[in-house]
């Protein structure tokens, strides 16, 4: 005799807030279902939909080997234990503050400052998100974003705060760059619903779009916020990712540029290492903000979410040796370059065509040629087709609230080359077939309509078959994947 | 002045009636014609009413807006509104904040000068100010006690650490280390562990230790499931989950008082749900009262506040009594009546140290026939393991839907995955740990004894306490006034004279006033007397 759970239980736990239903996770479960392995399992689905930097691993790791007085549990690291073991100040050993202070500061080229009394930590950037939230609105109140935008935000910001997220739509006639038009229309747009507008959150460098924000733009975001008196969230996580120009321009720096131009109580920065440095497992979280009262509140909310006192010690280490950052910063740049290069040429071979993109770890692809209607269900299809039989999990456009079916979001800084190898091969496969099958029947329907005769059934098959067999640049019965 | 309540519907509804009204008068006055004072102004046009002249019109506006009135007056005067939130504590989670419903909390969020508004949470954490707490903790922060170079610091018993048995861990890192972070062959992690996203809700090795210390720490009463636990950077994480899980804001907790001052923060605060707190009284030793309960659920009915569950600790923080088998069973019949779910907070369950046996509540459900989808167990690693930096706490739940929600909840407060590791390696250590929770129970032993018999001699007497960090002590006699006042001014009295940091009964929302917690496991033996000559120094002016 069991209570039926969604009767004793609350709206949080038994709606829909967790997001989990949507697309975006589809894909996450195919992939789990029939993980790629180069050995075990060649045939199974690449993991191109989780934003994860790998490619400077090696790099960490070395750093451990050769410092272990950094972590507690070494010879040389345990005369530490006692002290931080008890260590449950919510306002974080000093020394990670500062550390952390120091590599925001190092990211951004050293072209804004940021003071470690203002550092809060909370449980990873999702913590981060939600804990912006709950200190800047109330429930029912909401928050306008350009699309398209990192799923998750649905689930980070909403979820247990009851705020909403409004969109501002960008189109890719301007490279999805945020317009005052667009701006202004979704402001409008929601005051005229009555629904109160609190701020605006952006994700710079840009998630699903891997662009910078140029400073035309931060600026009319920063002066917008500063003449409705609202809020500019500004989620910079993948802020040590720029790998090419146009040189990062962080929110900091217009602060800094004019201070006297904006309310800094306004601006709050959200960030994490789990992109930058790849450690999503340290659940390093950060938030901060410009706004008094939002870091005091922030700092006792972080109590839900304080970073290990070991992983504090360890990073005050880490993100402590100047030598060491600047190297990682370096490399992990040059590493991401080349493989972003790598990637978008290979699609440029089969003629995808990529969003130019300069940051982020993945790229932003349309599809469009490739769709059978230029609709959300056309999408829908071919994302279908991708996971299940080219066997790729990459995200679709609609899961990130993009306007425009066809943009697909492809990650390539959480797998080897070899791997990233494999993944085009079969793009390109898909797209030479794709494009083949496309081809036969735009040549079936020139021939009809220019005999007008109707052909005994035979003809028809043998004029749907012989292209392939025709054609001279799909060989012979490839390899499906 | 009149505070506006921040719901947006409430303020619509003041506009809307603030705008009838005027209408009203206006119309009322327009017809009363000259003098005649306001009686004349409400007698005419309901004269009207009964004549017909213009009534219709009236007599539809003016029950509307003693309506609109009467409806924004019960609204302002029911419970508070769920993002109202109370001052939390100001260091770490122990320390309370005095815990009022102030009017003030009403009020608009809006800052005088037109800045852009924050939510109405963070706005009353910048309205609180200093209470007194933060001064308290601020005093022991600025000048701390130490016995060689600090003789004369402020002496924390505040706080609950347990520093009595640090060198037995300490121990245990010196004897098991590993080359470096990395070394997978000692239970070490490899950097992709480290690199990859892990499950939020812990690494299933974890949870198996985990399961295996908790069934250790009952003295092998009862076995746990690994499946059933959702592990959280700490206890208090893990309590607002369940919180969100269970109730919608505005629903209510019942919690036998005095309960610790950090539910305050961690229920309230963001996940909106009341805590009606239940009185215990010294003369019943300040255990749990199912008649209490029962009066204190049917108030809560009749106000029209929902109750879901029963939130109580055990070992009772601030108490440290332990409750009996039959109080758990009459307590698990009272929810299974109701309709509502109970949470055991047992995050002291292993610092027993006293004669009697822990009965855990999942010891109760493997005993006796109850249902179990309504029970939920918090726990964590920081009291009975002495390690609280570290941020290991967790859900253990016999609710399918509770485990599924919590563990996607779970993400907002991951345990850090080298941590999970460095405890998945000491857990597993069977024959450590067997011996760390029996040397440190003894330890926990001789201290409270220590600091207990201590107390007395002085005619401060002490609840008997069988768990737990603290000494629940009675101060009463020492008070000028039997009150709240009284208590506070001895509570200053303890901090500037005696420099004596505890926590005042009424943090803890006991209703009886003169008692004091204090806290003995950040003491060594040396301490004791100095701590007892200070308390002597307040005692002896009374």
């Amino acid at each position: 005799m069991g209570i039926p759970g969604d009767e004793i239980l609350s709206r949080v736990a038994t709606g829909d807030g967790h997001g989990e239903n949507t697309s975006y996770f589809d894909g996450w479960k195919a992939y789990d279902n029939d993980p790629f392995h180069p050995i075990h399992n060649p045939n199974g689905v690449i993991q191109m939909g989780l934003a994860e930097n790998q490619l400077c691993l090696d790099l960490m790791r070395d750093w451990i080997r050769k410092n272990p007085q950094a972590s507690i549990c070494t010879k040389e690291g345990v005369s530490e234990f006692e002290a931080i073991a008890n260590f449950q100040d919510y306002h974080g050993l000093p020394d990670f503050r500062k550390a952390i202070a120091k590599f925001m500061e190092k990211a951004r080229g050293g072209r804004a400052r940021f003071d470690p009394e203002r550092i809060v930590m909370s449980g990873g950037a999702t913590g981060a998100q939600e804990t912006i939230a709950f200190c800047l609105a109330n429930p029912g109140d909401a928050f306008l974003i350009p699309t398209p935008y990192y799923p998750a935000f649905d689930r980070d910001f909403r979820w247990r705060t009851g705020v909403q997220l409004l969109p501002i739509r960008c189109h890719s006639h301007d490279n999805f760059k945020i317009t005052e038009a667009e701006l202004a229309a979704a402001y409008r747009k929601a005051r005229d619903s009555k629904i109160r507008v609190k701020g605006i959150l952006i994700t710079n460098p840009s998630n699903p779009l891997g662009t910078t924000m140029d400073r035309e733009t931060l600026r009319t975001l920063v002066r917008f916020a500063n003449e409705e008196r609202i809020h500019l969230v500004c989620d910079e996580i993948f802020s040590g990712t720029v790998f090419d120009g146009p040189e990062y321009v962080s929110v900091a720096e217009i602060l800094q540029e004019d201070p006297s131009t904006c309310d800094g109580d306004l601006i709050h920065i959200v960030y994490s290492l789990s992109k930058d440095l790849g450690v999503p497992g340290f659940r390093v979280g950060i938030i901060y903000s410009y706004n008094d009262a939002v870091v005091s509140c922030a700092r006792r909310m972080s109590s839900f979410g304080l970073v290990s006192t070991q992983t504090q010690l360890l990073l005050a280490s880490m993100l402590g040796d100047d030598d060491f950052t600047t190297d990682l910063l370096a490399e992990s740049r040059r590493r991401l370059m080349h493989r972003h290069r790598a990637f978008t040429a290979g699609l440029e071979g089969v003629g995808i065509r990529c969003l130019q993109s300069n940051a982020g770890l993945f790229c932003w692809m349309s599809l469009k040629p490739l769709l059978k209607d230029a609709t959300a269900e056309g999408e829908a299809e071919l994302w279908r087709v991708i996971v299940n039989e080219v066997k790729l999990n990459i995200s679709p456009g609609s899961s990130f609230h993009c306007t425009e079916p066809g943009w697909f979001r492809a990650c390539f800084a959480n797998m080897d080359e070899e791997t990233m190898e494999t993944a085009l091969r079969r793009i390109r496969t898909f797209v030479r077939r794709a494009n083949d099958a496309a081809t036969a029947a735009k040549t079936k329907k020139r021939w009809d309509t220019s005999l007008r005769l109707s052909l005994p059934r035979r003809f028809e098959e043998m004029t749907v078959l012989t292209p392939r067999l025709m054609s001279p640049r799909s060989p012979l019965v490839q390899a499906a994947t | 002045m009149s505070p506006t309540p921040s719901k947006k519907s409430a303020d619509a509804d003041a506009a809307a009636a603030a705008a009838t009204a005027t209408q009203a008068r206006s119309s009322a006055t327009g017809l009363g014609g000259g003098g005649g004072g306001a009686g004349m102004r409400l007698i005419v046009p309901l004269q009207g009413v009964v004549q017909g002249r213009g009534g219709l019109v009236l007599g539809t506006l003016i029950p509307c807006a003693l309506f609109y009135f009467l409806q924004f007056y019960l609204r302002r005067n029911r419970s508070p509104p769920p993002t109202s939130p109370q001052p939390p504590a100001a260091n770490g989670p122990d320390l309370p904040g005095i815990v009022r419903s102030s009017s003030r909390n009403f009020l608009s969020a809006r800052g005088s000068s037109g800045h852009a508004a924050v939510s109405s949470r963070a706005a009353s954490i910048a309205r609180s100010g200093d209470s007194p707490y933060f001064v308290g903790t601020k005093k022991c922060s600025e000048d701390p006690y130490h016995p060689v170079d600090n003789p004369d610091g402020v002496i924390q018993l505040g706080l609950a650490e347990n520093r009595l048995s640090l060198d037995l861990i300490g121990d245990w890192l010196a004897r098991n280390v590993t080359n470096t972070l990395l070394d997978e062959r000692q239970g070490g992690l490899s950097i992709s562990g480290l690199a990859t996203y892990q499950p939020f809700d812990g690494l299933v090795e974890l949870k198996m230790a985990v399961a295996e210390f908790m069934g250790q720490v009952m003295q092998g009463s009862v076995s746990f499931d690994p499946s059933q636990i959702i592990m959280t950077a700490g206890a208090t994480p893990a309590i607002e989950i369940l919180s969100f899980c269970l109730a919608d804001a505005g629903n209510a907790f019942l919690v036998p008082s005095p309960y610790y001052p950090g539910y305050d923060r961690n229920i309230r605060w963001r996940a909106g749900i009341e805590l009606i707190p239940v009185p215990c009284r010294s003369t019943d030793n300040f255990g749990l009262s199912i008649p209490a309960l029962e009066r204190a659920y049917n108030q809560a009915k009749m106000r029209g506040v929902k109750v879901r569950a029963v939130l109580f600790s055990n070992p009772s923080n601030p108490v440290g009594n332990l409750l009996h088998r039959e109080t758990l069973r009459d307590l698990l019949d009272f929810v299974t009546e109701k309709g509502i779910h109970v949470i055991a907070d047992e995050v002291f369950a292993g610092s027993t140290h006293g004669t009697e046996d822990f009965v855990s509540m999942a010891e109760v459900l493997n005993t006796d026939e109850f249902d179990r989808s309504r029970v939920h167990i918090v726990y964590g690693l920081s009291k009975d393991l002495s390690v609280p930096g570290f941020r290991i706490g967790l859900i253990y739940s016999f609710n399918e839907h509770v485990i599924a929600a919590a563990s996607k909840l779970a993400r907002f407060s991951s345990v850090s995955v080298p941590t999970q590791h460095l405890l998945i390696s000491m857990l597993n250590d069977t024959k450590f740990i067997t011996q760390y929770i029996k040397t440190n129970r003894e330890r926990l032993r001789v201290m409270y004894a220590l600091l207990v018999n201590g107390l007395k001699q002085l005619g401060v007497e002490s609840v008997k306490s069988s768990g737990g960090f603290y000494c629940w002590t009675d101060m009463s006699k020492f008070m000028k006034s039997y009150s709240e006042k009284g208590e506070l001014e001895l509570w200053k009295e303890m901090l500037n004279v005696a420099k004596i940091h505890l926590t005042p009964g009424t943090a803890c929302h006991c209703i009886e006033p003169g008692w004091f917690r204090l806290c003995f496991t950040t003491l060594t033996e040396k301490d004791v007397p100095v701590v007892l000559e200070r308390i002597k120094r307040v005692v002896d002016n009374h």
